[in-house]
C-alpha cells in the first residue's frame, strides 16, 4: 500500500443540528483510485468539500500533501488546491465560455504560457477525453456526458496529483457511463493520479477502484478492497452491495403499528 | 406580545446580518480591482452586457421623457408667458433628477436583474465552487469586473439619457409648439451650470451605478442556490436597489443642492 | 475571438456615445464657456443691503457678463454686506470709479450686480474696493414707501 495522499483523522462536521460526520477515520493513496460509496445523503459530497478547504472540520484534521488543510491561510490553500482538480457533479462548466476557453480557463489564470502552448495544451486533454473535434462548443451544446467529459479535462488541465470526482456516473445513459468508467480508469494509471471518487454506483465503483471505503450515517462502516468488500459479513454491507429493498436499513420509514394505525380514529 | 418582540428581534439581528455580510463581501470584491488592470477585457465584457444592453431602453426613455417635461412644462409656463424658459426646465429636471434617477431604475430592472440571475444560476450550478477548487477566487474574477463594469457604464447611461431627452424636449418646444430657439438654447445655457447641475448629475450617476450594482452582484452571490432562491434574489435586487436609489437621491439631492 | 472584436466594438461606440452626450451636456446645455470665475482679478464692494444676491452670481457690465460673486461676507463694524467679485481678466481696463448697483433681472428672476464705468483714467487693479454702491431694491420697501407717500397727500 503506497503512502497517503489525503489522511483524515477524528473527523467531525455538523451542518446545524445534522451530525454529518462522527469521527471519520481514511487514507486515500498515492497514485490510487479510491472509491467512496454511501446511500444518498451521507455527505460524501461534503466530505469533497472538507478535503478541498471549501468546508472546515468541526474537530479531527484533513491532510493533503502533508499539510493540515483547515489551518491554511487562503494564498497556501489556493496553490495547494491548484495541485487538486475536481469534477462536480453536473461538470459545473463556465456557461459563457465554449469548450475549449473552459479546458484553456485554469491555464490563462494560473499561467503566463503563450497562446500557441495553451492551444496544444487545450488540445491535448481535450483529446484525452475524446472531444478535440467539440472544442468550439458552448455548455449548453453538451450532453450531461459530453459536459463531464469536459469537466474532466479542465480538472486535469494543470497536471494536478489529484482528482477528485463527485458522482461521476450518475444519470448517465450505458454509453457515456462505460466511456467515463474506462476513462477514470485509464487517466489515473496513465498520469499517475491519485484519484477519489465519491458514488452510489456499486458496480461501477468496484470494478474500477483499487480501494473502497463505505460510510453510513457518519462512520466508516467498511472499508479494503473491492474482493474483500464483497466477502464482507457485515449485513448492511451486503445489503448495501446488492441493494436488496429490506435488511437492516428497513424498507418503511419508522411508524408505527400499521394495523393499530389503520384502525385508529381519523383525527 | 413577547413572540412579537422576538420575532422582532431576529428580523433586526437578520437584518443587520445581512447589511454586515454585504459590506464584508465588498470589500473582498474591491481587493480584486487592482487585479483588473491589467485584464481590461473581463470589465469590457461587462460593460457591454450592463451597458450596450441597456442603452436601447435607456435612450428611448430618455426620448420619451423629455418630450413629456416639455408639453407638461409648456401649460404651466404658458400662463406666465415664460416659455422661453421651457428649456431650462426640461435641461435642469433631466440633469439633475431624471437623468440619473430613471436611467438607474432602468438600469436595476435590465441590467441589475440580469447579473443577479446570472450568479445567482452559476452558483446553482456549482460553477462558483468550481471555480473555488480551481483555485479561483470567484469573487475577483466573476464580481469584481461586474462591479466596475456597471460603474463605468451607469454615468454614460445617465448622460445619454439626458441629452436624448433634452433633444427630445426640444422637438416637442421649437417644432411642435413653436417656443423660440435661439430662447430655448441660451436661456439654458444661462441657468445651468456646468459644476452645480451638471458635474453634480454625473457624480449621482456614479454613485447610482455603485450602489445598484453592488446590491444586484451580492444578491446573486448570497441567493439561495435553487431556481426558486435565485428568482427570489432577483426580485430582492430590483426592490432594493430601487428603492436605494431613490433614497439616495434625497440625501445626495439635500447634500449638493440643499445649501443655496 | 471574433465575438470579442465586436464587443469591443459596441463598448467603444458606447462609450464615445457617452462622452459625446456628456460634452453635449456641457457645451451645449451649460455655460462652460462663460466666464467660470476662477481665475481673474478680485475687487471688492459694500452695499447696504444686497436682498437676494448669492454667491455666483453674475457680475455685468452693459448686460455682458465680466465676472462672478465669489464670496459674500459681513462686516460688523460698519454693518454692511462686503461682496468680492472675480473680474474676467480680460477687462482688466474698469476705471477706478466705476459704480456697482444689485438689480433684479426681470421682476421675479434672480439678482446680479451691474457694474457702470466711471471717467478716471487709473483702473481698478486686484483688491481694490469700489466706492459708490447702490443697494438691492427691496420690493416691500418700495411698496411701503409709495402708501406712506400716497397718505401723505
Amino acid at each position: 500500500m503506497p503512502e497517503a495522499w489525503v489522511r483524515i483523522r477524528g473527523l467531525h462536521y455538523a451542518r446545524g443540528e445534522q451530525v454529518i460526520f462522527d469521527g471519520i477515520d481514511m487514507d486515500i493513496p498515492r497514485g490510487r483510485l479510491t472509491a467512496i460509496m454511501g446511500p444518498s445523503g451521507t455527505g460524501k459530497t461534503t466530505l469533497l468539500r472538507l478535503i478541498g478547504g471549501q468546508l472546515r472540520p468541526d474537530a479531527g484534521s484533513v491532510e493533503v500533501a502533508g499539510q493540515n488543510v483547515s489551518a491554511l491561510r487562503s494564498k497556501a490553500l489556493y496553490r495547494l488546491r491548484q495541485r487538486m482538480g475536481m469534477l462536480f457533479q453536473n461538470g459545473a462548466l463556465l456557461t459563457d465560455l465554449s469548450v475549449f476557453e473552459n479546458v484553456a480557463f485554469p491555464l490563462r489564470e494560473h499561467t503566463r504560457l503563450p497562446e500557441r502552448m495553451i492551444r496544444d495544451l487545450v488540445l491535448m486533454k481535450l483529446h484525452a477525453v475524446g472531444l478535440r473535434g467539440a472544442r468550439e462548443l458552448m455548455p449548453a451544446q453538451l450532453s450531461g456526458g459530453m459536459a463531464r467529459r469536459v469537466a474532466l479535462a479542465r480538472a486535469i488541465a494543470l497536471d494536478p496529483e489529484m482528482v477528485m470526482f463527485d458522482e461521476p456516473f450518475t444519470g448517465q445513459d450505458p454509453i457515456s457511463l462505460g466511456v467515463l468508467v474506462s476513462l477514470l480508469r485509464r487517466l489515473t494509471d496513465a498520469l499517475g493520479l491519485t484519484s477519489l471518487m465519491v458514488s452510489h454506483d456499486v458496480q461501477e465503483s468496484l470494478s474500477i477502484a483499487d480501494y473502497v471505503y463505505v460510510i453510513s450515517e457518519g462512520q466508516v462502516v467498511e472499508h479494503g478492497t473491492p474482493a474483500a468488500l464483497r466477502r464482507s459479513t457485515s449485513p448492511w454491507v451486503q445489503q448495501f452491495l446488492q441493494g436488496q429493498s429490506d435488511g437492516p436499513v428497513p424498507f418503511h420509514y419508522p411508524a408505527p403499528d400499521y394495523r393499530a394505525d389503520l384502525l385508529a380514529e381519523a383525527p | 406580545m413577547t413572540a412579537f418582540l422576538q420575532r422582532l428581534g431576529a428580523g433586526t439581528l437578520g437584518i443587520t446580518e445581512r447589511v454586515g455580510r454585504g459590506h464584508l463581501f465588498l470589500l473582498h470584491v474591491l481587493g480584486g480591482f487592482p487585479g483588473l488592470l491589467p485584464r481590461f477585457g473581463l470589465v469590457m465584457k461587462q460593460i457591454y452586457a450592463s451597458g450596450v444592453l441597456s442603452l436601447l431602453i435607456v435612450a428611448v426613455s430618455g426620448l420619451f421623457v423629455g418630450m413629456v417635461l416639455a408639453l407638461q412644462g409648456y401649460n404651466t409656463l404658458v400662463d406666465f408667458g415664460a416659455t422661453e424658459s421651457l428649456g431650462v426646465v426640461v435641461s435642469l429636471s433631466l440633469v439633475r433628477e431624471l437623468g440619473p434617477v430613471v436611467a438607474a431604475l432602468l438600469f436595476a430592472g435590465r441590467a441589475g436583474s440580469a447579473l443577479t440571475a446570472e450568479i445567482g444560476l452559476m452558483k446553482a450550478t456549482e460553477q462558483l465552487s468550481a471555480m473555488e477548487m480551481m483555485a479561483v477566487n470567484p469573487l475577483h474574477r466573476v464580481v469584481a469586473p461586474r462591479l466596475l463594469g456597471g460603474i463605468i457604464a451607469m454615468p454614460l447611461l445617465a448622460a445619454i439619457f439626458s441629452a436624448v431627452g433634452i433633444l427630445g424636449g426640444y422637438f416637442v418646444a421649437v417644432g411642435l409648439l413653436g417656443v423660440d430657439e435661439g430662447a430655448f438654447w441660451s436661456q439654458m445655457q444661462a441657468k445651468v451650470d456646468l459644476y452645480e447641475d451638471i458635474a453634480n448629475g454625473v457624480i449621482k450617476s456614479v454613485v447610482f451605478g455603485f450602489v445598484v450594482t453592488w446590491i444586484a452582484v451580492f444578491e446573486g452571490y448570497d441567493a439561495v442556490p435553487t431556481s426558486e432562491g435565485v428568482s427570489r434574489a432577483t426580485t430582492r435586487t430590483v426592490v432594493h436597489a430601487s428603492l436605494a436609489v431613490l433614497g439616495l437621491d434625497f440625501i445626495l439631492t439635500a447634500l449638493m443642492f440643499g445649501d443655496e | 475571438m471574433m465575438q470579442s472584436r465586436t464587443v469591443q466594438i459596441w463598448v467603444g461606440l458606447f462609450v464615445i456615445m457617452g462622452m459625446a452626450a456628456l460634452l453635449m451636456l456641457a457645451m451645449k446645455v451649460s455655460n462652460i464657456r462663460a466666464f467660470s470665475g476662477e481665475e481673474g482679478y478680485v475687487i471688492t464692494a459694500r452695499f447696504e443691503n444686497i436682498g437676494g444676491l448669492k454667491v455666483r452670481s453674475p457680475v455685468t457690465m452693459a448686460g455682458v457678463v465680466v465676472g462672478r460673486v465669489s464670496k459674500i461676507g459681513f462686516d460688523k463694524e460698519i454693518y454692511e454686506a462686503v461682496v468680492t467679485m472675480n473680474i474676467d481678466p480680460r477687462y482688466d481696463n474698469l476705471p477706478e470709479d466705476t459704480s456697482a448697483s444689485i438689480f433684479t433681472s426681470g421682476l421675479l428672476g434672480e439678482q446680479y450686480i451691474g457694474l457702470e464705468a466711471g471717467g478716471a483714467e487709473n483702473y481698478l487693479r486686484d483688491g481694490d474696493r469700489i466706492q459708490l454702491t447702490q443697494s438691492a431694491v427691496i420690493l416691500e420697501q418700495l411698496i411701503g414707501q409709495f402708501l406712506v407717500s400716497q397718505a401723505d397727500k
